[in-house]
């Protein structure tokens, strides 16, 4: 009804689809507490936003949902800065690498695909590993049993050169991983669009052996810069963000947040974690589904060159 | 070179025969410029004008030319990936045309391609290219310019009145691209032209939605280090917005 040309993406779409899709991955984000651009991208995909400016975009809004997320963490003293710090070096190389393989794959014309493979890759293996996780909670509950973790584990990783001590985060470790895992993360935010904190997280507590307490906004900090460097280097290299539409999707996003932070803490979470895992799942059958049929036309048009 | 001749003949038509006599056509546009707004759902382009003596007349509106990749998918492993592809160097962003008959009635084929009228006419030729390949893609071109709309198939019609006033709309659709247009006139004799006017037509955005365009396209690193703040200073919005206490 009330259509809003967007001016990068050169196409009109309904402002109150947008903010619904902001306002409902914003709710899925606050309920969950995950950022939400692993499943923004794909849904803009879906709506014929050019993969590319998706990417761009996502990768702009999710710089106001991680500041957000980041100074809440940052008032409550869960930032390690240092090891922060580290990854953020490590996430700037990562996303100017990103950044030029992005324009490579454009030029050659296989962005498109590089984003949906990479898509069905990351949402199978995270809904399937959700999926596993809650279904495995709901029977331990059932039959009433607790497993503990340990907390931290020696693993070859300790052994590498350039030892670092994280007080905040009490860590006498090599300085080799948090790079390489910034570096990962960094990749991600340019070619995916995403903060990458579904993989960022587990990473830190698994591989780091960062304490629980600070690794959320520890994350948020290096997401936040991160992503403003890939969206800095987007803008100026393949000028694919859309400022519009990141700001339409983080109007609605802010909100659905606050309604799902609210309905979050009241429920619990295995059921809920069991649906986000299959909705995750059904985004990815979709895109692995356009890949995979033949398409109504074998042709595509496109400029040469994008300046 | 091609394309220089052609230019040659336009001047020569229209300036030559026009000078010395009264001139044989006078064209003018409803609009010489159209901005595309953020509501912009396409336009209509009036051409009309005067003859001096009966022929019939042919109206191009083309777009501005640029290169172009066509890419055709193949299957690899069962997922449909770009595979061969093919550059066109000066591709009109737009092609509509009005005539005051069928074209094929006016002009024969090799006239149609010396002077590019109608879409048969346009030289669009795939660079270091198989033959039989060629012609696929510049089939595959045009059928995607006009699933756009881009390239009206069927073309609109000139109306002329008392055999010396003409005039003719074109439909300009809500995705055209922006840059310089023309729009040509043709008076056509015994499937000659004798003689010819063109007229320039700027496209461009207009409004908020051509200021982003620009200063994205003008100022990339301004324009990115503005996304940031911008997303910074939304995102500390929100926070304070709803900081609990």
């Amino acid at each position: 009804m009330f259509q809003i040309y967007l001016p990068i993406a050169e196409m009109s779409v309904d402002i109150f689809l947008l903010l619904g899709m902001g306002g409902a991955v914003g709710f899925l984000s606050g309920l969950f507490g995950v950022g939400g651009g692993f499943l923004m991208t794909p849904l803009l995909i879906f709506i014929g936003v050019p993969p590319p400016v998706a990417v761009g975009s996502e990768v702009n809004q999710v710089v106001a949902a991680s500041v957000s997320g980041f100074m809440a963490h940052w008032r409550r003293r869960q930032v390690d800065f240092k090891m922060g710090g580290v990854l953020i070096a490590g996430g700037v190389l990562g996303s100017v690498f990103g950044v030029w393989l992005f324009g490579i794959l454009r030029q050659i014309g296989q962005i498109d695909l590089v984003i949906s493979i990479s898509y069905v890759v990351m949402l199978g293996s995270i809904g399937t590993l959700m999926m596993v996780e809650a279904l495995r909670t709901i029977l331990r509950r059932r039959s009433g049993t607790t497993v503990r973790r340990k907390a931290h584990v020696h693993h070859w990783g300790h052994g590498l050169p350039f030892k670092m001590r994280f007080r905040t985060s009490r860590l006498y470790i090599s300085a080799v991983l948090p790079i390489t895992l910034g570096f990962v993360i960094g990749i991600l935010a340019a070619i995916m669009g995403v903060g990458g904190g579904f993989f960022l997280v587990p990473a830190m507590i698994y591989l780091l052996g960062m304490p629980v307490g600070v690794v959320i906004g520890t994350s948020l900090f290096q997401i936040t810069f991160v992503t403003a460097t890939a969206t800095f280097l987007h803008a100026s290299s393949t000028q694919t963000v859309d400022v519009m539409l990141a700001g339409i999707l983080t109007l609605g996003a802010v909100f659905g947040a606050q309604f799902g932070t609210r309905v979050g803490a009241e429920l619990r979470g295995e059921e809920l974690r069991g649906l986000l895992a299959l909705v995750v799942l059904g985004v990815c059958v979709t895109l692995l589904w356009r890949l995979v049929a033949e398409p109504a036309s074998l042709y595509t048009l496109s400029p040469t060159g994008f300046h | 070179m091609k394309r220089l001749l052609v230019l040659a003949l336009l001047v020569a038509v229209s300036a030559g025969p026009g000078r010395s006599a009264a001139q044989e056509i006078m064209a003018g546009l409803s609009h010489h410029a159209i901005g595309i707004t953020a509501d912009f759902a396409g336009t209509e382009i009036l051409v009309f004008g005067a003859v001096e003596n009966e022929g019939d007349i042919v109206v191009v509106v083309r777009g501005p030319r640029r290169e172009v990749v066509v890419r055709k998918k193949a299957p690899v492993f069962g997922i449909w990936i770009n595979a061969q592809s093919a550059i066109f160097q000066s591709v009109p962003g737009f092609y509509g045309l009005a005539s005051t008959r069928p074209l094929s009635e006016i002009v024969d084929a090799d006239m149609r391609r010396v002077m590019e009228i109608g879409i048969d006419g346009l030289r669009l030729e795939p660079a270091d290219m198989d033959p039989s390949l060629r012609d696929e893609f510049r089939a595959a071109l045009i059928e995607l310019k006009q699933a756009e709309g881009l390239y009206p198939v069927e073309p609109s019609t000139v109306s002329l009145a008392g055999g010396r006033l003409f005039r003719a709309t074109i439909a300009l659709p809500a995705g055209v691209p922006v840059g310089t247009y023309a729009a040509d006139t043709f008076l056509i004799r015994d499937g000659e032209v004798v003689a010819a006017q063109s007229s320039p037509l700027i496209v461009s955005k207009a409004g908020f939605g051509a200021e982003i365009y620009n200063f994205a396209h003008r100022e990339s690193e301004f324009y990115g280090i503005a996304a940031v703040i911008a997303a910074v200073i939304a995102g500390l919005a929100g926070n304070l917005l709803f900081r609990r206490t």
